[in-house]
């Protein structure tokens, strides 16, 4: 509602939306500027759907991301990046991991997987859909789509792509640096 | 030194550098990261309590001995330590008391939606609300000062929003004040009815005291703008509210919401045409507000319920008839967007790949008994597909509740009914439940889930770990032994990943004359020290697609073309799900 930047970041639980909100948030704040970041911990932790916020500006007031608000929706997983879709603005960006992770409910047959996600975003949204967790893999772990996802969105930022880089060798466990930084290359190629 | 802290690690951080020496609380989303942080402070004890009664009262005890103290808890929390409070109010401090209490509006990982602010005023206890985290920080420095100022304990409240989201805060070094001699004084430290009576007329004149304290000490902020509309509000809903209306709207920022200075507020609505309460959950200042007659828009537009954000406070302005037209110009309006999908499948929690708990509800589903659950990871077992709980209250009341259930209905129900009951929950309160099962003889059968470990708020240590919070090893509690010692006779354990012998178990255990324990042991499987195993797969040729496999509800498990399929990169290999094949198709992968 104003000119703060909003980044919509959703997946399942246990896939790692909060290292990317911290590393993203840390890198916004060397930058200078105003961060706010919200996250979700305890119960819907437990492979529920998750969000977290990261918004910034000059002065960043709610940590809050609504409908209509996000310039970028970040999605770990396809259903997720569905659901999320309308957080987009108008010329806002999506971009989603085409895995799938079924919820309870399709795996107990209530209801089916959607078949035409991709479809309907390709004819809707500017959108980039990418194998991240296969790029994860590549790089040397599943867990790491959630870096890959940051080497896509640096690709659209101002920032130089070094000062990612840098914030991963601060933010990770030493022995897993180099994964990261592969996974944040593969990420930033593929954007 | 600029940080992006959370709410919780900047509350942390502000203990740190008021000096504060003791902080002693029980887990609980949002709240728990406080003390998670305080404990990686050096020159912080910080410890796990068994409930938040006792880390309450080990906080007064810190006072009473001259130190800054400090504890933390959920709202549901401040219920169980309710009573210390409401003393501890009357007896003030010795040392400065800090009792954070994290309300949950929406609950997003609680079991109701309570105010907190409600306790402070009938504690009569001052309660600060920070809005960011910077505000976490300086508001603990704050608090010390007015609890040591105004013989007081101080409540900090947050929500989840504020508790869980990180923003900027700047740091400064510890200053820690020396221990304030203790000096024995019952008429200020013993609680009899004749020094308490004393007490209470202090009480009421601190009250004063604070509320003047609130107008003149400048905590409380005024932000003139435009002055045809002024909003009073606090904590998140000033952040939302700065949203929707910018610098087109004058604004109170209450730093302390109790308790609240009546010449403030006046002298603040004076000065606009309209005034706008804007606060979630209840409606504490607007009642505050109308009790000394100053008229204000509330709860009228703004839902009693759930947490808000900029956008409902838009939608709600924007569609009421009592909010006046010309102030509707002031909302900055919503963004248009762009919906292409309807009626997506819902991804609710679930227990976790190789989580004990699913081979334990699983073998209760199995014997089809009555379920009186509680408070934890295995809440989760009221969804689908195991659908194996049938009442959750509160921590500790499955097993008082089974009682009570068994009471009624006898041996119609005793041989089929249990209660389940986390490690952790049953020390926090599930303990006394059995005293009284044992005391009042029920034949009920208790089922503690020893995971080791508190899972749901994200792995904490608790008496039966024989771990402490800052990590040293410590005596655990022996939970065989203590069912024994309070009059237990028939205690058994098992393991849930073998589903036909805790069956087996389950099912002696409700026949047997007399209360009966059964603990089901096995680690969370997100503890580091479990090890994941190879992934199971299962035999294409072998399946026949009768799904029977899918009934435990593993996220790993899915079904495509008419055949399960188990995903390589969520199985643990835990196995639970091996016995329900009739094909025998699932197992390890060759080569493992």
């Amino acid at each position: 509602m104003n000119d703060t930047k909003s980044i919509l970041i959703v997946g399942v639980g246990g896939q790692g939306t909060l290292l990317l909100s911290k590393l993203l948030g840390n890198v916004l704040i060397n930058e200078g500027f105003d961060v706010k970041v919200s996250e979700v911990h305890g119960m819907s932790q437990r492979g529920g759907s998750v969000v977290t916020y990261v918004r910034y500006s000059d002065k960043v007031y709610s940590p809050l991301i609504r409908e209509g608000e996000a310039d970028f929706v970040l999605a770990f997983e396809q259903l997720e990046a569905a659901r999320f879709i309308t957080y987009l603005k108008q010329g806002g960006k999506l971009i989603y991991n085409r895995a799938k992770i079924e919820p309870m409910p399709v795996i107990t047959g209530v209801c089916d997987y959607p078949d035409d996600i991709e479809e309907k975003i390709n004819a809707n949204v500017d959108s980039i859909a990418l194998d991240a967790s296969a790029l994860a893999k590549q790089a040397g772990s599943v867990k790491a789509v959630n870096v890959v996802l940051l080497g896509v969105f640096a690709k659209y930022t101002n920032i130089p792509k070094e000062k990612f880089i840098e914030e991963i060798k601060r933010s990770v466990p030493p022995k897993f640096v180099d994964l990261n930084c592969k996974a944040f290359n593969l990420g930033y190629e593929e954007a | 030194m600029k940080n992006l802290f959370l709410g919780n690690e900047a509350v942390a951080r502000g203990l740190y550098e008021s000096g504060c020496r003791l902080v002693s609380s029980y887990p609980g989303t949002p709240s728990t990261e406080i003390t998670e942080y305080a404990a990686k402070y050096d020159d912080i004890y910080a410890e796990w309590a068994p409930n938040e009664k006792v880390a309450m009262e080990t906080a007064i005890g810190a006072s009473f001995a001259g130190a800054r103290a400090f504890c933390a808890m959920k709202h549901v929390g401040l219920n169980v330590a309710a009573d210390p409070l409401f003393t501890a109010s009357y007896i003030g401090v010795n040392g400065g008391l800090i009792i954070a209490v994290a309300d949950d509006p929406a609950m997003h990982s609680s079991q109701n939606e309570q105010d907190s602010r409600n306790y402070a005023k009938a504690a009569k206890i001052p309660m600060l609300e920070p809005s960011n985290s910077q505000e976490c920080k300086d508001f603990i420095k704050l608090g010390y000062e007015i609890s040591e100022t105004f013989d007081t304990p101080v409540l900090l409240r947050l929500t989840t929003r504020v508790a869980h989201s990180r923003s900027i805060v700047n740091t400064n070094e510890r200053v820690e004040p020396p221990i304030k001699p203790y000096k024995k004084n019952p008429a200020k430290n013993v609680m009899l009815p004749a020094f308490a009576r004393q007490k209470h007329l202090v009480v009421e004149k601190r009250t004063l005291d604070l509320a003047s304290y609130a107008q003149n000490s400048g905590i409380n902020t005024v932000e003139f703008n435009d002055k045809d509309l002024g909003i009073i509000t606090s904590s998140s809903c000033y952040n939302y509210a700065k949203e929707v209306f910018g610098n087109k709207a004058s604004y109170l920022k209450l730093a302390m919401v109790y308790p609240l200075s009546e010449q403030q507020i006046k002298d603040f609505a004076a000065s606009v045409k309209t005034v706008l309460v804007i606060e979630e959950l209840d409606d504490i200042i607007e009642s505050f507000c109308k009790n000394i007659g100053v008229n204000v828009l509330g709860k009228d537009i703004f839902p009693l319920f759930y947490e808000f954000d900029q956008k409902i406070i838009a939608d709600k302005l924007l569609n009421s008839d009592l909010f006046p037209e010309d102030l509707k110009a002031k909302i900055a309006k919503p963004n248009s967007y762009t919906d292409c999908f309807e009626n997506l499948p819902i991804r609710p929690p679930a227990m976790c790949c190789g989580c004990p708990h699913r081979g334990l509800f699983y073998a209760l589903k199995k014997e089809g008994v009555y379920v009186s659950g509680d408070i934890g990871c295995y809440t989760l077992a009221a969804s689908a597909p195991l659908q194996m709980m049938d009442t959750c209250v509160c921590m500790g009341a499955s097993v008082s509740a089974l009682h009570g259930y068994n009471k009624v209905l006898k041996d119609k129900s005793e041989s089929k009914s249990v209660a389940v009951i986390g490690d952790s929950t049953f020390i926090h309160s599930g303990i006394t439940g059995l005293i009284n099962i044992a005391y009042n003889k029920t034949n009920s059968v208790v089922i503690i889930l020893d995971n080791s470990i508190t899972g749901m708020t994200g792995h904490q240590q608790n008496p039966t770990t024989g771990v402490t919070l800052k990590g040293d090893m410590t005596t655990s509690v022996d939970l065989e032994a203590l069912c024994r010692a309070v009059g237990i006779n028939n205690i058994s354990v098992v393991d849930p990943y073998d589903i036909d012998a805790s069956l087996k178990v389950i099912h002696q255990e409700l026949i047997n004359d007399g209360p009966s324990v059964i603990i089901s042991r096995r680690p969370c499987a997100l503890l580091k020290s479990v090890k994941r195993l190879a992934p199971l797969i299962v035999k294409e040729d072998d399946c026949i697609g009768c799904k029977s496999c899918l009934r435990i509800g593993c996220p790993a498990i899915s079904f495509k073309n008419k055949k399960a399929v188990i995903d390589k990169d969520q199985c643990v290999g835990c196995e639970t799900c091996v016995s329900l094949c009739p094909k025998n198709a699932i197992s390890k992968q060759e080569g493992f």
